[in-house]
């Protein structure tokens, strides 16, 4: 249902919302960025409407509203564990299309892959999503080639303009809430064209390990694992049992993120390492995301945000992988 | 026709008298080095219609337009005019009056590395302190020479100066955002001061060693490292270049502030004003060898007036220089 009212409204209904949520969105976080003077816009908890950045996409995606960099699973002694106990508010995490689709494959990997994952699975009970519309394309991002350019399943939808509020609620939560305010037909803004072009590959398949361009973008990466922490859909994660200083027979689990081009992802004991050089990681990376996951669940992985390409040190463009890919694989 | 020529004056207005009888040269100092490419038309102009057509990139980020006709200075002078308006350069108001040129003598350009408008590695706007500097000190005929360089890489070799402000940032660690990667812990060996050292899967940075280059900050994939909101800046003093005793500048003061070193360039004026050896060749004098003459203590005395020093900040009490000597050699 949608609704038009005041942004003091809205921002009254903001803060009323934060009794019972904890509400995350990107906001700037001024000189954070990787160099002087730069900021970065990544996810974090807000109290009022203009904390959010409503305009740039953000560099971190909202996955760590969800996941924890660091989470600890469980802390022991000698002879018991304690479960950390879980949210105590629910979540509203607004977010973009592209991360709108991105939330699916993070729910198909933690809660139906087999079995649910339980610390993802009692945040998530707990989540809601407001949209947040693209008017433009962003520079990088290729949802439209993605088909994530449009999102429906969203709880919330909420755009400023001006001194105006416009709001399409699905959830019945938020019905209830704006009930009241003046009915008017909200549709989301989504783009229908990126400046980023993307041919998807569609060929794709076992023989396309043996194709040079690996070992060209082996040879640029540095294996920072950048692009996997501002993946909206990277999901790895690595343990860390850590027994405390002051007295090493107590200590905590923690699952923290990892990334598959950084050293070690691929070490097994005994020191032997799958995928050694950056070009079988790229080529790891790239294929997992758009064949072997497709492959798996019948769709691709990655949703088109663009953010690896932003954030690559070394300029290496996803977008144009694929688009090589689609030429010389078909 | 002889010339009659007041060279004193010419040379307290920035010219050279060359070697060339009758020819001179005309010197643009640039402030932090940076300026409007607009100037650069500007002077191309005055080379070929006064001078030989040829310019001379000085050591201290300024031109020397070679072969200009000591006769025509006064129109020379009138061109230069918006240059120096342009560029910033504090001048003289009857000089400006009179399209006199701009006074220049003892205290040399302030200079300063490409800084943070460029540099990933930089902490602060080089250029900008260093115009800031140039504001509180010029014109001034006592030999002063300040630097200004982005990061402990110190490409503007500010070592070599009276005074070198080296940027510093003070690294801020959010554990909760760190991914174990070590990727700071590498940049910090290879490229720095092997400062970090990993514990319990999180960095410990080992502040004695530290010194605040902010390569972990540039290493960082996660932004669990970012830069302190407040600059800090090394301040070497007393490097020289010379015929006596070259020798490089040592840390003074360590994580200090923007205007105590401000003030401490300042009060160093007044002591050389009171200490400088009455036998110095046109009251030029470095003030390093006067420091040797009448102590540190007593420069201390005089550089640390009115200053109140954060307490991060770190003074070393007693500073010992070396460098080669070529005055006294046993």
């Amino acid at each position: 249902m949608g609704y038009q009212l005041s942004k003091e409204k809205m921002e009254s209904i903001f803060k009323t919302l934060q009794e019972t949520h904890d509400i995350y969105a990107p906001v700037v976080k001024k000189g954070d960025g990787t160099f002087s003077e730069v900021d970065v816009v990544r996810y974090d908890k807000v109290t009022s409407l203009d904390e959010i950045e409503w305009n740039k996409k953000s560099d971190y995606s909202f996955k760590e509203a969800l996941l924890s960099i660091n989470e600890t699973l469980f802390y022991f002694t000698e002879d018991e564990t304690t479960v950390p106990k879980g949210p105590t508010k629910d979540l509203l995490i607004f977010l973009r299309a592209c991360d709108m689709h991105a939330l699916k494959r993070l729910d198909q990997i933690y809660l139906d892959n087999k079995f649910g994952d339980f610390y993802y699975q009692r945040v998530r009970a707990r989540a809601k999503f407001c949209l947040m519309g693209c008017e433009h394309s962003c520079d990088s991002g290729y949802c439209v080639a993605m088909g994530t350019n449009k999102a429906d399943d969203y709880d919330l939808y909420l755009k400023l303009d001006g001194d105006k509020a416009l709001v399409d609620a699905k959830n019945e939560d938020f019905v209830a809430i704006f009930n009241e305010e003046s009915k008017l037909d909200v549709t989301p803004d989504y783009v229908t064209e990126n400046k980023q072009k993307v041919s998807i590959p569609k060929n794709l398949s076992k023989a396309t390990k043996d194709n040079p361009i690996w070992e060209e973008y082996g040879s640029r990466c540095i294996g920072c694992g950048r692009c996997n922490f501002v993946c909206p859909t990277c999901t790895c994660f690595t343990m860390q049992d850590i027994f405390y200083k002051d007295n090493p027979k107590v200590g905590e689990r923690r699952r923290v993120w990892a990334s598959c081009q950084i050293d070690g992802y691929s070490q097994i004991a005994g020191g032997f390492e799958f995928r050694k050089s950056q070009a079988d990681r790229i080529r790891f990376k790239v294929m997992h995301k758009h064949y072997d996951f497709e492959k798996r669940f019948g769709y691709s992985m990655c949703v088109g945000c663009g953010r690896c390409d932003d954030v690559c040190p070394e300029y290496i463009s996803h977008a144009a992988i694929l688009n090589r890919l689609a030429k010389e694989e078909g | 026709m002889s010339l009659d020529i007041n060279t004193k004056k010419a040379k307290k207005h920035a010219w050279r008298i060359s070697k060339e009888r009758g020819i001179g040269a005309s010197r643009i100092r640039v402030p932090g080095g940076y300026l409007d490419a607009e100037v650069l038309g500007m002077v191309q102009k005055i080379a070929r219609e006064y001078g030989n057509g040829y310019v001379h990139l000085t050591t201290r980020q300024g031109f020397e337009i070679e072969g200009i006709h000591l006769e025509d200075m006064d129109k020379v002078n009138e061109l230069l005019q918006p240059i120096i308006e342009k560029v910033g350069i504090n001048q003289n108001p009857e000089d400006k009056d009179n399209a006199n040129g701009y006074s220049a003598s003892g205290t040399r350009n302030v200079s300063a590395c490409i800084g943070n408008n460029v540099c990933p590695f930089a902490n602060y706007n080089t250029s900008e302190l260093a115009r800031r500097i140039d504001k509180e000190i010029f014109p001034n005929d006592l030999h002063f020479k300040v630097a200004c360089t982005g990061c402990a890489n110190d490409c503007a070799k500010v070592r070599m100066h009276d005074f070198g402000i080296i940027g510093m940032t003070m690294p801020q660690y959010d554990p909760d955002r760190c991914i174990s990667c070590n990727a700071c812990v590498k940049g910090c060996t290879s490229l720095s001061v092997s400062a970090l050292r990993m514990e319990n899967y999180k960095i410990v940075r080992d502040t004695e060693k530290c010194i605040g280059c902010g390569v972990c900050v540039t290493k960082c994939p996660t932004r669990a490292w970012t830069r302190s909101e407040k600059k800090y800046y090394k301040l070497t003093i007393m490097g020289r270049t010379g015929k006596k005793n070259p020798r490089l500048g040592k840390d003074f003061l360590v994580w200090a502030d923007e205007e105590n070193i401000v003030k401490i360039i300042k009060n160093t004026y007044k002591f050389v004003e009171e200490y400088i050896s009455p036998n110095a060749p046109a009251r030029k004098e470095h003030i390093g060898y006067i420091i040797d003459r009448v102590g540190f203590e007593k420069f201390k005395e005089f550089a640390l007036k009115d200053v109140e020093l954060m307490p991060e900040t770190i003074m070393n009490n007693n500073v010992y220089w070396e460098g080669i000597h070529f005055d006294n050699k046993h």
